[in-house]
């Protein structure tokens, strides 16, 4: 009963289809010898039967929603009968659709020894699979970013509501998230482009902030963090002054020094901040107690910092291999020096110092890609406007790998935003209440009565079990991800999944169309078999039923 | 939680922390004493502030669109129509609504004009009546053939419900901007009921769903039993006995099925899919004036302002149904006002030592 009603307003509480995929699984006792062969064929098999009913259902209406030959009707050619009837034969208008369904569907069974066939397009005589790998990869990189800032800002948000329930920072999250849930995407968008582009770059012009507005942002810095903190009084007040003088003096020196026009962090910025991020992370994850994390963690800065001005040289020639290889050298020099610091517990250690690792690393390398921003901005083809509002990249635009990693930046930077936007606020929704529900658990109380700190109770024992109910969207959400998003794709002009899409259903071009729904609905199946194997695999009262 | 008389914390226990709460409970029981669960309902929705604010701005926005400039039968009160070109009043088509000569006037064109004079209130109302069409014909249709295909699986199970569930699975699989953009291309252009009957037939799945789950947990009750074997047919059971028990779910979910559907439904027109012109809808409106956005914001203002209102309305109201149907949510005043209580209490206390003493 409980899972019941916990998916039910949960269904209730995100995005209707997403969470609605995800039944209640039944809780039954285990049967001696784990069927789990058995679950799978059957569980392949029924997903199998959706989902060549779902092709014959869009196949069907496609057919009778699209008209091939709707150009030639209009046409003023002699020859517009001959032309008609070559396409007709062309196409096979002239068999039944439920048998051209077939043929289609005997191209497509192709995939599964892989020699796919999904058809051509019959307007650019393109090859749908063909087409459909440059469509995914454009997708994938402008929807990933997207989605797993969605997830984790939208948890982050979501755990501090849930801990500050009915304070006010807790209601306007709240409101925030209906806000957020009832914005239309295309207006969201054509809002940043207006704004995040055209209005940002006008003010890279003379990149002056004003008094006024330096103070009226100091103020809701200084509101919001206290609002986060909570605490008596007097810690909200210190909060308040200690946020909005920081946020004062970032915004002062960045408009005196005209930071935005040459933005650098430079070693010493880096250690400040990575010293930040070690404090947070051992805060988190270890305890300050723990000293060996933190002087761990404080090693790796102090590490990272060092090796500032000899990665510069590194980098003179970076390509994508050498930055991977060195993010893993980052994590395993992390992971070696918080187990050199030995003592009971090595491996907390050293994945406190192999987080800060990580966030050190992104800083050198955010640092790098800042120093190319003037060049960048200042160049023939940019003109100092350097937010893009539509396409992938800057055309005939020349330099090195940091050149091209800022144009791609540039490029996402809004659409990213406007997804965030949209997907953030079911996030928010989600963590809170799944971490309220497990606040309210006898094991918590239990955690609390044999005396564990609080941070431990919170993050060990509610947080890591709120993520259950998590894991069972994140898989569908990701699958989704290759679906693309048609309004975003087609707002700032991106030609992945969703252009394809819009571009075939407008040209009546069905095989195109198809191709882009093979894609989608084939992952969201698998998505939703691994989400009932990630569930039954995280909490032991599901167990597969066959 | 028994039914008991309220009793005075002091002669019932002695625990202060279990007296409190007995307390509680006995006061929440006195609030709904002799109330049947539909007006306890009523009263908890009554009370959600930001669910009757809600409430009351779309019951205003709703009553602004069908008399301004007419629906059907009913008149309009507005001069212009929404396909009239008039005279360009102010430069450019700005908005004429505003302070001027230290007074508030509407004037002759208060959401302003677009390039060939169109009048942007009249658009823009008769927009959202096309969008509230969508919405509400979208929102009952599919939570009907929701509540059908649902309450059939769920009360006759075994093959029954397979075949129901694999057929809602196949439903689900359909990306439903993607199915819907199918759809307008099909029936869409001017008429704003085919579309809605066109999108209904996609979105009932998690309705489905939904209502399954409730009639397979309540089939089971004892009520249910005692029905049939007070010799109910299988549909006076499913319609009189199981459903009204599941009726807070539904509406619920029928609540949020609507906010949903006027996003959708503009986000199709945007795209080009939904209704198209020359008939108007919030979203073609945005997508016809979004190029125009430096020259003329207002055309773009106004459209996007109804769509985020009207669905932030509905997910305030069904935010607020949500809770009044749930038994388990209580009104938790915030933190400010108990601490506010407990000096006000303090303070009764001291003027009570005061004026002992005195």
């Amino acid at each position: 009963m409980a899972t019941t009603t916990t998916s039910g307003s949960a269904a209730a509480e995100t995005d209707a289809r997403s969470a609605s995929d995800v039944a209640p699984a039944p809780v039954r006792r285990q049967r001696r010898g784990a069927p789990m062969a058995t679950f799978l064929g059957r569980r392949f098999l029924s997903s199998l039967i959706v989902l060549i009913g779902a092709t014959f259902i869009v196949y069907m209406l496609l057919a009778y929603a699209i008209d091939p030959l709707e150009d030639l009707r209009t046409s003023t050619a002699p020859n517009k009968q001959q032309l008609i009837e070559a396409r007709i034969a062309a196409l096979n208008l002239d068999t039944p659709p439920a048998l051209r369904w077939l043929q289609w569907l005997r191209g497509a069974a192709g995939c599964v020894v892989g020699n796919c066939d999904l058809g051509t397009s019959w307007v650019t005589g393109a090859q749908v699979t063909s087409m459909l790998q440059g469509a995914v990869y454009s997708t994938v990189q402008l929807v990933a970013s997207a989605t797993f800032l969605a997830i984790g800002l939208g948890v982050v948000v979501g755990i501090v509501s849930a801990l500050r329930q009915y304070t006010g920072f807790d209601y306007s999250v709240t409101f925030g998230s209906f806000v957020l849930y009832s914005l239309p995407s295309f207006w969201v968008a054509v809002l940043l482009k207006q704004w995040g582009a055209i209005g940002f770059n006008d003010f890279l012009a003379d990149p002056v902030v004003k008094t006024g507005t330096t103070v009226l942002l100091a103020l809701i810095a200084g509101v919001v963090w206290s609002a986060i903190v909570g605490g008596t009084l007097r810690r909200r007040l210190v909060t308040f002054g200690v946020a909005g003088a920081a946020t004062a003096a970032v915004l002062v020196f960045v408009s005196e020094t005209g930071w935005l026009l040459n933005p650098s962090l430079g070693p010493v910025v880096i250690g400040a901040i990575g010293v930040g991020i070690a404090y947070a992370v051992v805060a988190l994850g270890a305890g300050l107690k723990n000293r060996r994390a933190l002087y761990s963690a404080l090693t790796t800065v102090a590490l990272g910092v060092a090796l500032y001005y000899p990665l510069q040289y590194a980098f003179v020639n970076a390509s994508w291999p050498l930055i991977i290889g060195l993010a893993v050298v980052a994590v395993g020099s992390g992971i070696l020096i918080g187990y050199l610091f030995g003592g009971p517990d090595r491996v907390v250690s050293a994945r406190a110092a192999a987080i800060t690792a990580v966030g050190v690393g992104v800083l050198i390398f955010v640092d790098r890609v800042m120093a190319v921003w003037y060049t960048y901005s200042n160049s023939t083809r940019i003109n100092g406007r350097p937010i893009a509002t539509i396409g992938s990249q800057t055309p005939g635009l020349q330099g090195d790998f940091w050149v091209e990693v800022l144009d791609k930046f540039t490029h996402l930077l809004l659409p990213t935003i406007a997804l965030i936007l949209i997907s953030f606020a079911a996030y928010t929704r989600y963590s809170r209440a799944s971490l309220l529900e497990v606040m309210n658990h006898d094991y918590i109380r239990t955690a609390r009565a044999k005396g564990l700190p609080e941070r431990v109770v919170t993050v060990r024992h509610g947080f890591r079990n709120s993520l259950i109910p998590l894991a069972t969207v994140v898989p569908l959400d990701i699958a989704a991800l290759f679906g693309g998003a048609i309004i975003t794709e087609r707002i700032f002009a991106w030609s992945g999944m969703g252009t394809m899409f819009i571009k075939g259903l407008q040209t009546a071009d069905a095989n195109v169309v198809m191709g882009y729904f093979i894609v989608t609905a084939a992952l969201l199946v698998i998505a939703n078999i691994v989400v009932d194997f990630v569930y039954a695999a995280l909490d032991p009262r599901i167990r597969v039923n066959a | 939680m028994t039914l008991q008389p309220p009793l005075q914390p002091a002669e019932a226990h002695h625990d202060p922390a279990e007296a409190v709460e007995q307390n509680e409970n006995a006061i929440e029981l006195k609030e709904v004493e002799g109330l049947s669960q539909g007006r306890i309902v009523m009263r908890r929705f009554l009370r959600h502030r930001g669910a009757m604010v809600s409430a009351f701005v779309l019951l205003f926005v709703i009553v602004l669109v069908t008399t301004s400039i007419g629906w059907g039968p009913i008149p309009g009160w507005w001069k212009y129509g929404y396909k009239e070109l008039n005279p360009i009043t102010n430069a450019g088509g700005a908005p004429t609504m505003g302070f001027h000569d230290g007074g508030f006037t509407f004037g002759e064109h208060p959401f302003g004009q677009d390039n060939i004079g169109k009048d942007g209130f009249a658009v823009v109302m008769r927009g959202t009546q096309q969008s509230l069409t969508v919405m509400f014909v979208l929102g009952i249709v599919s939570t009907l053939i929701g509540i059908i295909v649902g309450s059939t699986a769920g009360f006759f199970r075994g093959r029954t419900d397979n075949v129901l569930m694999r057929v809602t699975d196949m439903f689900i699989t359909i990306p439903v901007i993607m199915i819907g953009a199918i759809l307008g291309k099909w029936v869409g252009g001017a008429s704003p009921w085919a579309l809605a009957f066109a999108l209904a037939v996609i979105s009932w799945t998690g309705m489905a769903r939904l209502v399954r789950g409730e009639f397979l947990s309540l089939r089971e009750r004892e009520f249910v039993d005692a029905a049939r074997v007070a010799g109910a047919s299988n549909g006076r059971i499913m319609f009189k006995h199981i459903l009204p028990n599941a009726i807070g779910v539904i509406i619920v979910n029928a609540t949020l099925l609507m906010a949903a559907a006027i996003l959708l439904e503009t986000a199709l027109s945007y795209l080009g899919f939904g209704i198209t012109s020359p008939e108007v809808s919030l979203g073609q409106l945005i997508s016809e004036y979004q190029t125009a956005f430096a020259t003329r914001p207002w055309l773009f203002w106004w459209p996007g302002l109804f769509i985020v209102t009207i669905a932030l309305t509905i997910n305030f109201i069904g935010d607020g149904l949500r809770d009044a149907f749930d038994p388990r949510q209580r009104r938790i005043p915030t933190r400010r006002a108990l601490a506010r209580a407990d000096r006000r209490r303090e303070h009764a206390a001291a003027r009570q030592a005061a004026s002992a003493k005195a």
